[in-house]
């Protein structure tokens, strides 16, 4: 613990260092004067620059420039399209109350769901996710099938965030589509890595956010289908499509745009770079801790899992002790769970996969990206069955309830 | 060393993580989450547990650059230190929840878990030293004789005590907020905290209320009869005077006060002030902060946290700690610890459990 060793950082799906192209973009319009919206000589070049931003993403992403709604990052983008869609199907039909979302989300859904149900009348299913955490078809199927011209919306994410499973979203999206019913994903941990067509998907709505493709933080964007309407949820100079106020961030929005170029132009590379790493890091894992519990799909394939995401559970442990542990060897990773005021409470994706709530908190995410190294993988395979040995030690202490 | 700082989020705690800092220990902080739902206990400023505090904490282990985590002990603080109290209270007795904290929490649970993590020490924020004699560790009162935070350490055994750091205990609290201040420690300014943190509006009766109902008994005199009803024996202390709701004045005019309080039948017993006094105190469950005592001891002991030291002499009988006090004493409560003294030095402590009457003893 006294020499804290170079950081190996495990934890890209908490947020990735940025692309030097993203930075030189960013930094370039930086000293640049100009409001987007204005109508003189410098809101015009503020506005090329974020047209053509706006076109960069939306080719990256097999969608029509038109169909990006540039927000604040990830968690605007996601309550823009649960919120919105809600809003705007409810007003259009009032029967259209039941809202389908699967258990696993990020909280930026899931909270945003579970507030609509709360004070704004909807009546909320959450969708259950097998063990390995992806949601079941033929659920949504009977779901949506019940009643359809009751639901106002699907949401289903591209692929978790916390135990890297792929969710079955085309399939999903097509149900939904039958009936007329919209559907939104959180693609924000899939870009980049796995192969993301919006047009392709069949969804109406996805979410993509700066910071975990390279990006800076606090930017991201909504990809809307053009017939699709929400109603706002930030109101005022209605910059974005008259959904989403707010002077539009140039920098960032530059810099999002080079990062997500890049990153999807090499995700079939980065991919298979990743998952290689990946593999590797589960190997060595197991090896010094055969206890350890792969959670998440164990199909390597990037159509069952991300390829830079590893999540075990350590029996007997604590996430919060292997963190410090962890830490402590200058090694970076996540519990995947934390509330504001850092308690760590049981992951709700662990335990809609039916894990028992001591797994859950025994658990942690490893996460790869562009920057990754096996350097870094071995670290963590020499450090880890230590570590884990002794937090499983505190572990028991916690248990027994103290020695003195 | 390598130290895990208990921190608080006031200005006790930073300012002894950061001495520890600076005399070269690798130290981590941690803030022990207390309760399940932070705002259910003591807001703002004064609270020992609240989302604010923990972000106070990780604030000043940001300024010192350490490492901070929050630790999850909601469940172990209550079932070791609410429920004990609500329970000691229901019981007739008089809990001390902060020395009960020390105890199962911070140098048991806390500590247990560094030592396994690989810590050396927890250091903490208490105003008490530690001074290492011819007989290994001693805990001694602090230079500040109005913070001195011993009688609430005085449960720690010499083996708890090892790993113990108390970086403050000789200063004054002056001084440490001006510490604070000087280190660039934003809590510097923040009030000390005070009362029970656990008890959200500092309204302990209310608290007590709540948890336990209405435990109605009579009142009555030390001849049996009855002078009066009350709604909750939990409300009542020995030595208490106000509140007692007696109809009738005592036949010599005097105030009475609170003598005992039975908890099975609820039956409070009250008397004059003579007969609250005390000359033989037995303490249960005693714990040795060194060596144990041998034989009988010339002693200073200390019945009430900010109380005064009484001259006594000591001797364990079995499991029984006696305490024979020079002078009687009222306003010995059941449940409170009598920690004994020697000079600056505490010898160790036990619980309250019975007294002699100084006219029977
Ligand atoms: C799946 C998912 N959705 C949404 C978010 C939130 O995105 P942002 O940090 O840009 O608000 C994150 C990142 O934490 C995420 O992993």
């Amino acid at each position: 613990m006294t020499t804290r060793s170079p950081h190996v950082y495990l934890d890209h799906a908490a947020t990735t260092p940025m692309l030097p192209e993203a930075v030189a973009a960013m930094t370039a319009q930086l000293t640049r004067l100009g409001n987007a919206s204005s109508l003189h000589t410098s809101g015009r070049a503020a506005r090329r620059v974020v047209e053509e931003a706006r076109e960069t993403i939306a080719k990256a992403l097999g969608a029509r420039p038109s169909e990006v709604i540039f927000t604040g990052g990830g968690t605007e983008a996601d309550n823009l399209a649960v919120k919105g869609l809600y809003w705007s199907r409810r007003a259009a039909d009032p029967r259209r109350r039941r809202v389908l979302a699967s258990a696993v989300e990020h909280h930026a859904v899931l909270d945003a769901v579970a507030w609509l149900g709360s004070v704004a009348g909807a009546d909320v299913e959450w969708l259950p996710v097998d063990k390995l955490g992806r949601v079941d078809v033929d659920a949504v199927r009977s779901s949506v099938e019940r009643d359809p011209e009751s639901v106002a919306l699907v949401t289903l994410m591209w692929v978790n965030n916390e135990v890297g499973t792929v969710q079955p979203v085309r399939e999903v999206a097509a149900i939904a589509r039958q009936h007329g019913i919209p559907t939104h994903t959180d693609a924000v941990q899939a870009v980049g890595q796995l192969p993301v067509d919006f047009a392709a998907s069949g969804v109406d709505a996805m979410t993509v956010t700066g910071h975990k493709v390279g990006g800076p933080i606090g930017v991201g964007a909504l990809v809307v289908r053009r017939e699709t309407n929400l109603v706002p949820v930030l109101h005022g100079g209605g910059q974005e499509r008259d959904v989403r106020s707010g002077t539009l961030d140039v920098p960032a929005i530059a810099g999002f745009a080079a990062a997500l170029e890049i990153a999807t132009a090499e995700q079939p590379a980065r991919a298979a770079t990743l998952a290689g790493l990946r593999d590797e890091l589960i190997r060595q894992v197991r090896a010094a801790v055969p206890e350890a519990e792969l959670n998440g799909d164990p199909d390597p394939s990037v159509e069952h899992r991300l390829p830079g995401n590893a999540h075990f559970s350590f029996p007997g442990c604590e996430g919060d002790s292997l963190l410090l542990l962890l830490d402590a060897r200058g090694i970076e990773c996540s519990t995947g769970s934390a509330c504001s005021a850092g308690v760590a409470e049981p992951s709700h994706v662990l335990i809609a996969m039916g894990r028992d709530e001591e797994r859950a908190r025994g658990s942690l995410r490893f996460s790869l990206g562009h920057t990754s190294t096996r350097a870094e993988v071995d670290a963590l395979g020499a450090a880890i069955g230590p570590v884990v040995e002794r937090a499983r030690a505190a572990g028991l202490v916690n248990v027994s309830g103290g020695t003195f | 060393m390598r130290v895990l700082a208990a921190m608080s989020g006031g200005v006790d705690s930073a300012v002894a993580a950061a001495r520890a800092v600076a005399a070269g220990h690798d130290v981590t902080g941690v803030h022990l989450a207390l309760s399940r739902n932070p705002l259910s206990y003591r807001s703002g400023a004064r609270g020992c547990c609240t989302q604010e505090d923990a972000r106070d904490a990780r604030r000043a282990a940001d300024v010192l650059g350490i490492p901070f985590y929050v630790w999850d002990l909601a469940e172990r603080f209550h079932a070791d230190v609410v429920e004990d109290f609500v329970q000691e209270y229901s019981s007739g007795r008089t809990p001390n929840p902060c020395l009960r904290c020390n105890e199962k929490i911070k140098f048991a649970a806390v500590l247990d878990r560094a030592l396994a993590l690989g810590f050396d020490a927890v250091c903490t924020g208490h105003y008490a030293r530690l001074v290492d004699g011819p007989h290994g560790r001693e805990l001694h009162r602090s230079v500040d004789a109005e913070k001195d935070q011993s009688y609430v350490l005085g449960v720690l055994t010499a083996q708890q005590l090892a790993h113990a750091m108390f970086p403050l205990g000789g200063s004054r609290k002056t001084e440490v907020r001006a510490e604070a201040a000087e280190r660039g420690l934003a809590v510097a300014d923040k009030p000390d905290s005070h009362d029970i943190c656990f008890v959200a509006d500092g309204d302990t009766a209310g608290f007590l209320a709540r948890e336990l109902g209405d435990q109605p008994g009579n009142v009555v005199d030390e001849d049996g009869t009855v002078l009066g009803q009350h709604d909750a024996s939990y409300a009542f202390t020995v030595g208490q005077r106000r509140g007692l709701r007696i109809g009738r004045p005592a036949a010599d005019g005097k105030p009475r006060y609170v003598l005992s309080i039975e908890p099975v039948s609820r039956t409070i017993t009250v008397g004059p002030r003579e007969h609250l006094a005390v000359s033989v105190i037995e303490g249960a469950k005693p714990r040795w902060c060194g060596e144990p005592l041998d034989g009988t001891q010339e002693c200073r002991a200390q019945i009430r946290a900010h109380g005064e030291t009484l001259a006594a002499r000591a001797w364990l009988d079995g499991d029984t700690l006696r305490v024979e006090l020079a002078e009687p004493a009222v306003g010995v409560a059941p449940g409170q610890a009598v920690v004994l003294y020697d000079g600056t030095r505490v010898i160790g402590s036990a619980t309250i459990a019975g007294t002699l009457a100084a006219a029977t003893a």
